[in-house]
């Protein structure tokens, strides 16, 4: 598009790189600039949708500390949760990659399997795994049982649904093995082999050159996994539904719950508004800790 | 990227190899054995699930379990099929979600991507990492306020609450292509901008055709995504003439659960799950390559 009335060059690209990026832009006011301070408004409201929005100050966050007797044992579920399942993915990850990147027959072969399960439907996830993990006749407990193992119940045990869940999400982590597979695959050649001629076996290479050159992408697909743990809905709603008896209730689900089956939307929305301020401190706090454990290298 | 890694190793070595030392091939062992339980634990599932959807309840609840059902009942998956309106929910998930969300969200992207990485102008790097910050904004932050807009528009119960959005572009395809698009060379927009083009005509005569593979992975991404949501849907369609598949899965699941005297329930769950599983496997059958280094881009350091 030429705009002719603008004789600067750099006040033209200004005006031409605002069009083209105006679609995001106008998209950042509405669905997201917008909603984030609504929310804030509504999470100081008693808001059915049926009824107007009714002003009550904090109440709703006074609620939730003092009276609420599901919200802490929401909150436990959702450290407990996040804080295995973020690190355990990430580190599945790495060693499947890590596995895939030694000289193998076949690789594009196991890639593509390990990869496939992160595409599926979380619906159809849900249900094979509710499927296979049954205490009457899953696969998984005919087989322990086939060995003289005691029946583990696996999502019907409120001690053993939390993992159980994560156990399912590590196997569905086929995205970020793919990206630790690329930078594995860039790590130079020549380190290797200066460490071989000092001497170094597969162990200290492991240790001293693959690990830290990948520590920029163990930090992306940690705070990855971080936020895609505080925000988790469809898996645990789908398998465990919340139960048994609120062990799987995290926040996202209890935040759901409140919007759309007490329609409690003000109570949600202070949830939804701590939920915000929780990631964001959490992701400042691993970048500002990630200068002591992350190597950039001195080429970029 | 990939590419010239995987033929270096090919290269093969000087023949003068020692005969493997013991410790060497024990490694190999494990590893193989490793390989080999890693890809069982992948596969296995899905064809316990196939394998499942051509039982009977009979077949279901025997110990020890059946692999190889005989007599295999075909029939469980037009029965499971025909026992909801599948072919509806497959048309409404095609037709007025996963295409139409594709489109947008791909011509969108692209558009503003060029922008972000074409274009030179002031604050547009700023602009580019509060693009990315928004990647951090829970989608329960704006699930509450969005739900009342489109409320207030009358858009609950049909899909524009979740076509409409993806017109605005999605940070995380906004992200891919803006990668692809600052490694084509900046001559041949120069040459095209020498000749009189706009850069409209450069972003859809120059840009887009030689995007190719990088529009692939993203329209790829993004019509799998739009396939398996589970939660918009969830949220914004609640009549079930307009179910997605997702939801009618799930409403099967609920017929079984509140009824448990309806015969053959899991083998039809696992039925039509593995209908609604099969355009995926084909998809992503002929695309692998495209969209296992598509996401290797995302990892790709600036």
């Amino acid at each position: 598009m030429n705009l002719p009335f603008l004789k600067n060059r750099s006040q033209r690209d200004l005006w031409l790189g605002l069009l083209f990026v105006s679609p995001w832009l106008i998209g950042f006011l509405l669905w997201t600039v917008y909603p984030l301070i609504s929310s804030f408004y509504y999470s100081f409201t008693r808001y059915d949708l049926l009824r107007p929005a009714v002003w009550i100050g904090p109440g709703n966050y006074v609620e939730l500390f003092t009276e609420d007797a599901t919200f802490p044992k929401v909150i436990g579920n959702t450290l407990y949760y996040v804080l295995l399942s973020a690190p355990l993915g990430v580190i599945s990850a790495f060693l499947m990659a890590a596995l895939l990147n030694t000289k193998i027959m076949a690789r594009p072969f196991f890639r593509a399997i390990f990869f496939f399960p992160a595409i599926v439907p979380t619906i159809v996830v849900a249900m094979v795994w509710q499927f296979l993990l049954n205490t009457q006749f899953g696969l998984i407990n005919s087989l322990l049982q086939g060995v003289g193992l005691p029946v583990i119940p696996f999502l019907s045990s409120p001690a053993l649904a939390k993992p159980s869940l994560i156990m399912i999400y590590m196997w569905a982590q086929g995205n970020a093995m793919v990206i630790f597979l690329a930078t594995l695959q860039d790590v130079p050649r020549s380190l290797y082999e200066a460490a071989e001629l000092d001497g170094a076996n597969a162990l200290h290479k492991f240790w001293h050159i693959t690990i830290p050159m990948c520590t920029p992408v163990i930090l992306f697909n940690l705070i990855m996994g971080f936020i895609e743990g505080f925000q988790s809905f469809t898996l645990p709603w789908l398998v465990t539904g919340g139960g048994p008896s609120n062990s799987t209730e995290l926040y996202g689900l209890y935040l759901y719950r409140n919007a759309f089956e007490f329609l409690r939307m003000g109570k949600a929305s202070a949830l939804a508004w701590m939920l915000f301020i929780v990631i964001v401190v959490f992701t400042f706090i691993l970048f500002r800790t990630s200068a002591r454990w992350v190597y950039y290298s001195s080429e970029k | 990227m990939s590419v010239q890694s995987s033929t270096f190793h090919a290269s093969k070595q000087p023949a003068q190899r020692k005969p493997l030392a013991l410790a060497e091939r024990i490694a190999g062992i494990v590893k193989y054995t490793v390989l080999i339980l890693l890809a069982v634990s992948f596969v296995m599932p899905f064809y316990w699930m196939f394998s499942s959807a051509l039982k009977n309840d009979a077949q279901v609840y025997v110990a020890p379990p059946i692999w190889f059902p005989s007599p295999a009942f075909w029939n469980n998956f037009a029965d499971a099929w025909t026992s909801q309106p599948f072919t509806q929910y497959m048309l409404n998930t095609l037709f007025l979600y996963a295409i139409p969300y594709t489109l947008a969200t791909t011509l969108s992207s692209a558009i503003v991507a060029y922008g972000f990485s074409r274009i030179q102008w002031k604050w547009r790097d700023t602009l580019f990492y509060v693009c990315l910050a928004t990647m951090m904004v829970p989608f329960q932050v704006q699930m509450v306020p969005l739900f009342m807009i489109f409320k207030k528009l009358h858009w609950i119960n049909s899909f524009l609450p979740l076509v409409v959005p993806a017109l605005f572009g999605s940070p995380y395809y906004i992200f891919m292509l803006r990668q692809f698009f600052r490694t084509i060379p900046s001559e041949l927009s120069d040459a095209a901008r020498i000749d009189g083009a706009s850069e409209f005509d450069i972003l859809w005569r120059i840009m887009l055709p030689l995007s190719r593979p990088a529009l692939t992975v993203v329209s790829l991404l993004a019509f799998i995504g739009a396939w398996n949501d589970y939660l918009g849907p969830l949220i914004y369609v609640h009549d079930q003439s307009k179910f997605v598949l997702a939801l009618g899965v799930e409403s099967l699941r609920r017929t079984f659960t509140f009824n448990s005297t309806i015969a053959n329930a899991y083998p039809h769950l696992m039925a039509v799950s593995t209908l609604v599983v099969l355009p995926i496997i084909i998809i992503f059958f002929f695309g692998q390559r495209v969209f296992i280094e598509g996401i290797s881009m995302t990892g790709l350091k600036e």
